[in-house]
């Protein structure tokens, strides 16, 4: 593939092998026409992240049903990059996203993916609208597999399971991990609806991961009442349950050892 | 229909006529009086009816017990042995016409019915029914026993043939179909030759999935469409799925449902292996247990996957399967825990009548 000042820059993202050589044997078939560049390939989300990190791109072909981190999360993660690709998603069967996509004017292949689709799609590549997170998350129906936040133009991923707690600050929500504290620009409320299932709230500000909980105990509170405190596996710091949500402490209580 | 048959047969290779479970248009009208769940249904019959002929006859409760002890020294006996000459005589009944079959049977049962009679004449004496009475009950109850048989299979002979549809139901998710037609695109330019193998696998498959799947078929055959599919599979996923066959006992002439493991399979890979990046493993294990043929499927599996209806209706529709074939001699378990996935089918190691 020829290099060229103005030629367009594609990663290809896809977990499975053929499919990838199969995307890259029709770049080759376009590069006759207009002038493409391929800046490399991946074969999932942290992968395709890492890669952008050294290697600027123009488009992202990315594969939707992909291990570990689906198509549309990735999505959403890269977007947090100071000059987000274009997204032009693949899939092979119509998803439940096909229909958001056509709604969103969200660009899409089948595959197989033929080269003349293939080629009218990155065509219009650069007039395409950007891809916008709300559109993203309203998509999206399960919850995200990891946090992500931008650090010194790189996003960083954060696995959900390494989440200790997450607590609102003033304008952040701290994410806390056993190694190292994280800021994350979101809202503590809407984190606590995305994932009910992994975390419970034991103070207007906090969010705790049910799984990391290793017990509970009682602060001597000086003169006044005592109260309840978290402890956290991997964590000397100890949590504060405020008076409204103690009944989390006996809920919780009897499934924690 | 009976192209359709032919075509069947000519996919599996088989030459000659289906086993007898499948032999006619209808399944059969006689029962197969092998099978355990006909023998347990015989004899619940057979208690239902003297119960009630004890009620019929009598006017107390005493006298039900009474009437009832002294009918089932008879009606027991004799349903037994009727069960074990049955039985010995199965394959022979079901080669006959069903009316002349009907009759050999109401004559055997006579036959039996009087030897019983006779035996016990000597013990109960008192309150014998006589030997004409005898033949009567006996005559009656055999007709009504036959046209029960005759009914059910009558019943659920469309839903045999639903079997068919069914399997079609069971079918391979269009998600494997279009990921598979895609790696074998990007064979064709670099391997066109592994592109053709994996062309044809995939046009046996899909000809397996287009077949009357109403019969029964060998084994091997189907381990070896699952071999086929899992080498698609392969194709698109690469070291990521990792198979192990431990099938080298297996009884490759026992006859299963077609689609029996395919399926299973399918699920395996795509709660198993497809959700992880890193290698797992499939292990298949296929032997026979003495008159039983045993399989035992595991795969990894991670707690909180979400795709879990796909997998329901699978197993649904195999269980439902093994069961108009079999009745209550096969079954089919899971199992999850462990970080495994299992699945357990057990079922009667039925032969090809040569």
């Amino acid at each position: 593939m020829s290099r060229h000042p103005d030629s367009l820059r594609i990663v290809i993202v896809d977990d499975e092998a053929p499919a990838r050589s199969r995307i890259r044997d029709l770049l080759e078939d376009c590069a006759g026409s207009f002038p493409i560049e391929l800046a490399g390939e991946a074969a999932s989300g942290r992968e395709l992240l890492t890669l952008l990190e050294e290697t600027p791109a123009d488009v992202v072909l990315l594969d939707i049903r992909m291990p570990e981190m689906d198509g549309l999360e990735v999505a959403q993660h890269m977007l947090k990059l100071p000059e987000p690709p274009s997204v032009i998603f693949t899939t092979a069967y119509n998803d439940y996203a096909l229909k958001a996509f056509e709604l969103h004017a969200v660009d899409y292949l089948l595959k197989p993916i033929r080269l003349r689709r293939l080629h009218e799609a990155l065509t219009r590549v650069r007039a395409i609208t950007p891809l916008r997170l709300d559109v993203l998350q309203q998509i999206t129906p399960d919850a995200r597999t990891h946090l992500s936040v931008q650090e010194r133009g790189k996003v960083v991923l954060i696995p959900l399971p390494e989440i200790l707690y997450l607590r609102a600050e003033l304008k952040y929500v701290t994410i806390r991990t056993a190694a190292r504290e994280f800021l994350l620009e979101e809202s503590l409320s809407k984190l606590e609806q995305e994932f009910s299932g992994q975390f419970v709230r034991i103070h207007r500000s906090c969010l705790v991961a049910k799984a990391h909980i290793t017990g509970f105990e009682k602060d001597g509170g000086d003169g006044g009442e005592a109260r309840w405190m978290v402890t956290l596996a991997g964590l000397d710091e100890k949590l504060p349950v405020s008076r409204r949500q103690q009944h989390i402490v006996k809920e919780m209580g009897r499934t924690v050892v | 229909m009976s192209a359709l048959s032919a075509c069947s047969g000519a996919i599996f290779g088989l030459n000659q006529p289906m086993a007898s479970i499948n032999q006619n248009r209808y399944p059969n009208l006689l029962p197969n009086f092998r099978n355990q769940g006909v023998m347990l249904r015989l004899l619940l019959i057979v208690v239902v009816m003297t119960a009630v002929a004890a009620a019929l006859k009598s006017s107390n409760w005493t006298g039900m017990l009474n009437q009832c002890l002294s009918l089932s020294a008879l009606a027991q006996p004799t349903a037994i042995l009727s069960l074990l000459l049955l039985g010995v005589a199965d394959r022979w009944l079901h080669k006959l016409e069903y009316a002349l079959a009907v009759a050999v049977i109401v004559v055997v049962e006579l036959g039996i019915v009087t030897v019983v009679v006779i035996a016990t004449d000597s013990v109960f004496t008192p309150d014998s029914p006589g030997l004409a009475r005898s033949w009567f009950f006996t005559a009656v109850a055999t007709l009504l026993v036959l046209a029960y048989f005759n009914l059910r299979s009558r019943m659920l002979s469309p839903a045999l043939t639903e079997a068919r549809l069914q399997a079609l139901q069971a079918r391979i998710r269009p998600h494997f179909l279009f990921n598979s037609i895609n790696a074998v695109l990007s064979l064709v330019r670099t391997e066109p030759r592994r592109a053709e193998t994996a062309l044809e696998d995939l046009a046996d498959l899909f000809r397996v999935l287009m077949a009357d799947n109403r019969d029964l078929v060998p084994l091997a055959r189907e381990v070896e469409l699952c071999r086929q599919y899992l080498g698609l599979e392969a194709l698109r996923l690469g070291n990521r799925l990792q198979v192990e066959w431990q099938a080298d006992k297996m009884p490759g002439d026992a006859l299963v449902p077609p689609l029996l493991l395919q399926p299973l399979l399918e699920n395996a890979v795509y709660h198993g292996i497809e959700p992880s990046m890193e290698p797992g493993l499939i292990s298949i294990q296929i032997f026979s247990d003495r008159d039983q043929v045993r399989m035992l499927l595991r795969n990894p599996y991670r707690e909180g996957g979400s795709h879990h209806s796909g997998n329901k209706m699978a197993l649904a529709n195999i269980r439902e399967r093994l069961s108009l074939h079999f009745d209550a001699e096969a079954s089919l378990q899971t199992h999850a825990g462990d970080g495994h996935y299992e699945v357990r089918i057990t079922l009667p190691y039925v032969r090809e009548e040569k």
